[in-house]
Formats: C-alpha cells, structure tokens, sequence
C-alpha cells in the first residue's frame, strides 16, 4: 500500500512537472554575444518571470544566414547581435519585426536605435584611442584622423580589417569625411602600423605593454578587462575627436524575428533588457556602457571620464560597410 | 541485399558506358544517395555563381585574388613538404624499427591529433609572443637588448609550421599502416638483390606505401585549404578568410561561392592527383607472420629517440603544459559541472558520427571495389569533397538544404493532409551528425579503401566460389581484414568531430554547446586563459580514441 501511494505520489508529481515543464512560457533566442556575456542575463529573467529562454549562440554572419534559411518557421524569436552594422544588415535582409513598445522608446535613446525600431541597442561600446604612457604625451594626441600623421610612423598597432568594429569605425569616416578623404586617412595608418594588424583587441593592446607600438585602436572593455587584472600597466585611455565628431561608438542589441513562434513573451524580455536591473548586468558583465541613460556605467568604467560620442547614429555603420571593406582593402589594411 | 552484386571483378575491364545502360545495383544507389548528400549543398552554393556579382568580383580580382592565390599555395605546399618530412620518417621508424622508446612514441607521436590547429595557433601565439615566457626569458639572458627581442612569428613560415605540427599525424598514422601492412620481407627481397638499406627503403618500402601516404597527404591539403581558426589567429589571409570576406564583410554570397569554386576546382584536382597516382597499382598481400623489426644501434638509435621526443615535445607537450599554466590560473572563475555536460554531448556526437561515417565510407569502398569502373569511381570520389570545403561554407549550404527539406514537408502536411506541422530536422541532432558526415567522408574513406586495396582480388573470387554474396561477402571476408582500416578511419573521424566548430555553430540544436563551441566562444573575446580550460577537457577527451586505437594495433 506504502508502494502504490508514494508511485501515486510520484507519478502525480511528475505529471505536474510535466505540465509545467510544457506549459512554461519561453523564448528561444539566437546570440551573436557569446554565452558567458548573455546567460546572466538570462538567468536573472528566468529567476524572475519563470520564462525559460532557449538559446544558441554563434557568429552575427552565420546567424543570420540560418534565419534566412529558416524563413517563415524561425527556431529563435529573438535575434542578438553585436556592432551596429551587423543589426543593419539584418534589418536589411527582412527578417526583424517592427517593435511598437512604449517601454522600449522611452528606455533607449534614437541614436541607438533603428528609426523604424527593427532593432534596439542594449549596451555601447566606445572605440577609442588606448596609448602607453611612458611612451606618448597625452598632448600630442587629438583624434582618430591624426593617427595617420606621419608623427605616429612605427608607433601604431590596429587590429585587423576584418573585424567589424573597424569596418564600422571607418564607415562612420565615410559618413563624416567622404570615401576620398576616409581613405587618405586609412592609408596613412597603415603606414604607420608598427607591426601587421593583430586578430585581436587583447593582442594589439599587449603589443603596447611589450612596447612594440604606442598607440593603438580598441573596444574600451579590452582595455578595461585589462586593466583589471593587472591595474600596473602603463596603459590609459584617451577620449579622442572630443573638439570635432566625437568618439566613436557602437551597440550590441537585438530585435524580434519575423514569424517568431513567442511574439509576446519575446517583446516583454526586450523591454526587460531595456530596463533599470538588465542595463545594469548588460553594461556591469562586460564592462560596456548601458544604452539606457538612466543607468549610470559601473564605477571601474566611470572612472575612465566622460566623453562626447560621436551622434552620427549607428543606423549609418551598415549602409557604409560595404564601401569601408572595399576601402581598406583598396589601402592594403589586411 | 545479397543479391545485387554479381558482375563483381569482372566489370573490371568492362567500359565505362556499362555504368550507365545496366540499372545501378543496390551499392550505387547507396552510393549515388551519399554523395548526393554532399554535392547538393555545395551545388546550392554554386548556384549564386549564376548571377554574379560582377562589381564585388572585380574588387577582389584586383586586390586581393593575387595575395589569397600565392599565400594558399605557400600555405599548402610548406604543410605538405613538413608533414612529409615529419610523418613519413616516424611512420617508418615506429612502424619497422626497434629503439628504446618505440613502443611508447608509436602512440604518444598521434596525441597532437587531439589538439586543434586554433588551439595550437593561440597557444604558441601566447608563448612566442612578446609578453609571452620566452621573451621574459629572453630579456633576463640578454639584458643590454633594447625592446623586443623575439621576431613576429606571424609570418608565412609561422603558420606553416602550426598546422603542419598539428597535421603531420595523419601522413604518420596512414604512412605507418601502410608500412606495416606490408612487412618486411620485400625490404629483405631487395637487400638480397643487392640493395641497401637506403635503397630499399627509397625504392621498395616507400613506393609501396604510396597509397597511404597520398591518402594522409590528401587530408592533409584538404584540411589546410579548409583551416580558418588558425590562419585568422596568424591574420594570414587565404582562400578561406577571403570568402569569408567576401560573405560577410561584402555581403556577396556569389562573390564568396565564386572564391569557393577556384577552391573547390584545386581540391578536385587533388583527388585526381591522388588517383592518378594510385591507379595503376595493385597492393595485394597482408602477411600475418611475426615481422622483424630493423634493430636500431648506436647514433641512429640516439638519433631516432632525439627526434621522436623533439616532435611530441613541440607538437604536444610544451602546447600542453602551457594549456596547463593557464587553467590553473582561471580554472576557479571557468570550471563548473556545465563542462561535464559539454564533454559527454562532445564524445556523443563524436563516437555516433563516426560510426555513421565509417558506415557511409565502408559503403563507398566495397561499391568501388565491386565496380572499379570510372564513373562510379568518379561518383565516390565526388562523395568525399566535402572535407576541403571550409566548414562554414559548407555548413550554410547544408543548412539552406535542411531548412528546404523541412519546407516541403511542412507545406506538403498542410496542403495535402491538413496539418500544421512544425519542421522536424531542425533543432535535432540528425542534421548535426548528418553534416560531420558529409564533412568528414574523407579521412574515414582513405584509411578504409587504402586497407580494401591491399585485399588480393582473388579473395572475393574464392569466396563467391564458396557461394557468399553481397552483403554476406562484405561482412563475412572484407570487414574481418579490415577491421584495422575501420578503427583508423573511426579515430580519425571521432577526433576530426571533436575539433569541427563551424557545422556545431550553425547547425547545433538549442543546448548542444561542445568543448569547441566553448573555445570558440572565450578565443572570440580574446579570453585566451579561460579558453585552455575547454581546451584541455578537449584533448584529454581525445585521448580516449587514441588510446583504444593503441591498444588495437598492439594486438595486431
């Protein structure tokens, strides 16, 4: 008799499990941020609304390659990715939704938004310049286009032209300066490059603490993950284009998928990401700054200064990305 | 099943047109449907070479065709010349001679397998970088030095050497099968017609183990033209990265498929190469005598040692121990039980697709062996492309195949039975272990048709004599000899699965995250610490087929 009630037990608690297991609302997503930057986030959803979020994480391109694919059945509901121009294209291919939200209008500021809201920023990341101090007077730096001054000859370390933060860096040139004048520019960076371009931002920023180069080009969280683990280094950041265009910077964000099985759940986790505690793990995980005003950086980060960004709207970076491949390879920049 | 191969050997001579006017046997069909299987996702590719894109074509002619061109050729050529001269003389050496050691290098030579070309790259980027411990060294011998001492290793022969460290086992492994396999009384045949020693190695042993070693080579090219984790490491621009290029940065899929047909042509000609090569030949005889191995004294014994420990210290050790100094740094912040459950989802996937592989591979043997004709020789070798396309490009088009599938079936439940269904393959494993076959065909097919070869032809006659067909004759005669074949081709294929990232990326259901997903993932944020962990986790896992592969062929 003690069998049959703790199996009646059993099975009654199983099969409440299982209906919760199916019934559970949940959001499936697909992450071009990878995993170790994203699953706080989900996790703290989780924990509070009780969604369940798949998710599967992989490069913005592929990512997006397997949407398109899976057309009018997506898998994922939402789409996250990283740099402006990667959203673009996205946005450009037709697989985002449209997001009419309050919410999200009122916690994420136009620039950092598409104008017909296919996609939202989440978190921004400045480009900027990064010198070694025992090398570089903070004086003799001034912008972006003075690092192709023949001043800077063997003292400049970039990473390589094939990711898309420099092409989204120089494709903000071609919107400011026109495709002559960025690529005047360009070239004269690679002439100044001390060594060839690095795969990584960690790498072109060792490069300065091993005084190879002086000067280079990164996201401001290398730097910042840097500095963290060893706070000695001679290394510091500087604001540039501060007197002209501002610095330079791009989002990581997300939109929802056209056809997306979770249409509501997947809108109410955007909002979430949009607001104050989300902001917080969003810009905190990676040492990013939040896209909601209202969320002030961590104090590591806001200890690096304010600074004016530049206001071009990163809508801009995937229109010009194309032309800004083409330039750099025009200027020898591998 | 057991009827269907009855022209066997004696289609031999027949001419190629047979092919087409007899109706194909059971083995074609099989045969016809796997390299279907390859080929319609690369053709899908190919497709977008019909409407090309003449202005982002004309900007990579002009800037950047020359570089991919000259780099690809350099990359492969160093590659094959340094796994030949790596793999071939330790082939030789463990497999035929006796020296101290032999026993425990005949293994421990195959362990880099389980290192990944990237890892390899990023380890040995770390070491001789200039922050790195051999600079520190460095600067502590030479103090007076100014700046950085060690050079960019960056650099053509840079790269070169990496992936020819982490690709030399294959030409080793096959090189020494085929050694073994034949023995050696020819050797001794050659000595007593006046040979010596060098002679007959170069004249009699190494001739004969052509096959073999064109087979390691062959994986050797196709996985090089394919690497994109190591070269992006080095910023070394190749075919790969340029399509990638072309597809992500240009956003010009036909620009990327027109690149990927150049590369697919030069892997075409690889594979008729190879056969060119083997042709004629016939490699018959295993003799299952008690071989004598060539005892080893004095310098050559000192120098055979020096050079086996050389190899694995560089090739696996150093990179290890290195993996091993950065995860005692960060294994606090990176271990968690999640990593039990990425290696146990790495070594399923891993032992199911090489099974399947093996299986599709077996299939492709014993249909060529049936039918030595051209075109089902063409057909077969058309089935095993897949390993030199790069995995990404390749996974795109497998991709828009699944996802085409899944459509159709979708329209064709709602059209025709009014249901609403939700696509079936997508987010399952089949289309993942689908995928690693169509990839890795290659490496499986050249240890297991190497082995068929050396079944005398004579065999088969006897035993359709004695009344066996089919599939009774497959699983009865040629399966029992080449059992060795199959475990080769079975580690090479489980190791190959392990290391695969960008089919895992693009095609893994929700939750199937691998150890090198997990490398990928930290590499990507230049986490270079964090990302030995995985690493580490991912060779000890590989150690696993290694080891059953030692074990195996000490007993033969």
């Amino acid at each position: 008799m003690k069998k049959m009630s703790a199996l009646l037990a059993a099975s009654i608690l199983f099969s409440g499990v299982w209906a919760s297991m199916t019934q559970a609302a949940e959001v499936s997503v697909y992450s071009a941020r990878k995993e170790h930057l994203i699953k706080p986030l989900f996790d703290a959803y989780t924990a509070k609304t009780g969604v369940k979020i798949n998710y599967t994480t992989g490069k913005a391109g592929m990512l997006l390659e397997k949407l398109k694919a899976e057309g009018e059945h997506p898998a994922a509901d939402l789409l996250i990715t990283v740099d402006a121009g990667n959203l673009w294209h996205a946005a450009d291919t037709g697989i985002f939704e449209p997001v009419d939200s309050k919410i999200l209008a009122a916690n994420i500021p136009a620039h950092l938004r598409d104008p017909e809201n296919r996609w939202f920023g989440f978190s921004v990341r400045a480009r900027t310049i990064i010198y070694n101090k025992n090398k570089v007077n903070p004086e003799q730096l001034s912008t972006y286009e003075d690092l192709a001054d023949p001043k800077w000859k063997g003292k400049l370390a970039l990473r390589t032209s094939k990711k898309v933060y420099n092409q989204s860096l120089v494709a903000a040139m071609i919107a400011e300066h026109g495709e002559e004048k960025a690529e005047e520019i360009v070239r004269g960076w690679v002439k100044n490059l001390a060594a060839a371009p690095y795969a990584k931002d960690s790498k072109a920023l060792e490069a300065l603490v091993a005084g190879v180069a002086d000067v280079t080009l990164v996201n401001t969280y290398y730097y910042g993950r840097m500095m963290k683990k060893n706070p000695d280094l001679p290394l510091v950041i500087f604001w540039p284009n501060q007197e002209t265009t501002g610095v330079h910077v791009n989002v990581s964000g997300g939109g929802l998928i056209k056809g997306a099985k979770n249409k509501e759940e997947a809108i109410k986790l955007l909002e979430w990401f949009s607001g104050i505690e989300a902001q917080g793990l969003f810009a905190g995980s990676n040492m990013e700054y939040p896209a909601n005003p209202a969320v002030k950086p961590s104090e590591f980060v806001a200890s690096w200064g304010d600074f004016k960004a530049d206001p071009i709207g990163t809508a801009k970076y995937g229109e010009f990305q194309e032309a800004a491949v083409k330039l750099m390879d025009r200027a020898r920049y591998k | 099943m057991n009827n269907s191969s009855s022209t066997g050997v004696s289609a031999k001579d027949a001419p190629v047109s047979r092919w087409f006017l007899r109706f194909p046997d059971t083995w074609q069909l099989l045969t016809t449907a796997i390299a279907l299987l390859v080929l319609i996702p690369i053709l899908i590719l190919m497709a977008s070479l019909f409407t090309p894109d003449r202005e982002v074509w004309a900007h990579l002619a002009e800037h950047l065709l020359t570089t991919l061109l000259r780099n690809s050729f350099l990359l492969v050529s160093g590659v094959v010349i340094i796994t030949l001269l790596l793999g071939v003389p330790l082939g030789w050496l463990t497999g035929m001679c006796d020296f101290p050691g032999r026993r425990f290098f005949s293994w421990a030579l195959l362990l880099p397998m389980a290192l990944p070309s990237y890892v390899l790259a990023v380890v040995y980027l770390g070491i001789l970088d200039f922050s790195g411990p051999v600079e520190k060294v460095l600067q502590i011998i030479m103090p007076h030095r100014d700046g950085v001492i060690i050079g960019d290793i960056r650099t053509t022969p840079g790269i070169i050497s990496i992936i020819s460290l982490s690709l030399y086992p294959y030409v080793y492994l096959l090189a020494r099968t085929g050694f073994m396999t034949q023995g050696t009384q020819t050797m001794d045949a050659a000595r007593t017609l006046g040979c010596n020693q060098y002679q007959a190695f170069f004249r009699v042993a190494l001739p004969m183990s052509r096959p073999w070693i064109a087979g390691g080579l062959m994986l050797v090219i196709m996985e090089t033209l394919a690497d994109f984790g190591a070269v992006s490491a080095f910023n070394y621009d190749t075919f790969t990265t340029g399509i990638y290029k072309a597809w992500y940065g240009l956003f010009s899929i036909s620009a990327a498929a027109q690149l990927s047909s150049i590369l697919l042509l030069f892997v075409i000609a690889v594979l008729v190469m190879e056969q060119r090569m083997r042709s004629r030949m016939r490699f018959t005889g295993i003799n299952k005598e008690k071989q004598q191995r060539i005892k080893l004294t004095g310098s050559r014994k000192t120098a055979a040692v020096l050079f086996c420990t050389t190899v694995l210290t560089v090739a696996f050790l150093v990179p290890v121990l290195q993996l091993l100094f950065w995860t005692q740094e960060i294994f606090a912040i990176e271990f968690g039980a999640r990593y039990l459950g990425y290696t146990w989802k790495t070594l399923a996937l891993s032992l199911i697709a090489a099974v399947l592989t093996c299986t599709a591979a077996l299939i492709l043997s014993y249909t060529r062996r049936l039918h030595p004709d051209a075109a089902t020789g063409a057909m077969v070798k058309l089935a095993t492309v897949g390993y030199g396309v790069p995995g990404s490009v390749l996974a795109v088009g497998f991709f828009v195949m699944i996802s085409g599938i899944d459509k159709s079936l979708v329209t064709v439940a709602e059209t025709f039975f009014h249901v609403s269904l939700d696509p079936i393959f997508r987010n399952t494993i089949i289309i993942m272990l689908a995928g690693y076959l169509v990839r890795f065909l290659a490496p499986a097919y050249a240890a297991l048709d190497s082995n068929m070869q050396r079944i005398t032809p004579g065999l088969d006659d006897a035993a359709r004599l004695a009344g066996l067909r089919g599939f009774t004759l497959l699983r009865r005669v040629h399966i029992p000899i080449l059992s060795q074949g199959i475990l080769v081709g079975s580690v090479l294929v489980f190791v190959d699965v392990m290391k695969e990232l960008p089919l895992t990326l693009m095609t893994r259901p929700f939750g199937w995250d691998t150890l090198a997903v997990k490398i990928f993932e930290l590499t990507s944020e230049g986490e270079w610490e964090r990302a030995a962990l995985p690493s580490l986790v991912l060779v000890m896992a590989g150690l696993i087929p290694v080891f059953l592969l030692i074990r195996s062929s000490s007993k033969t």
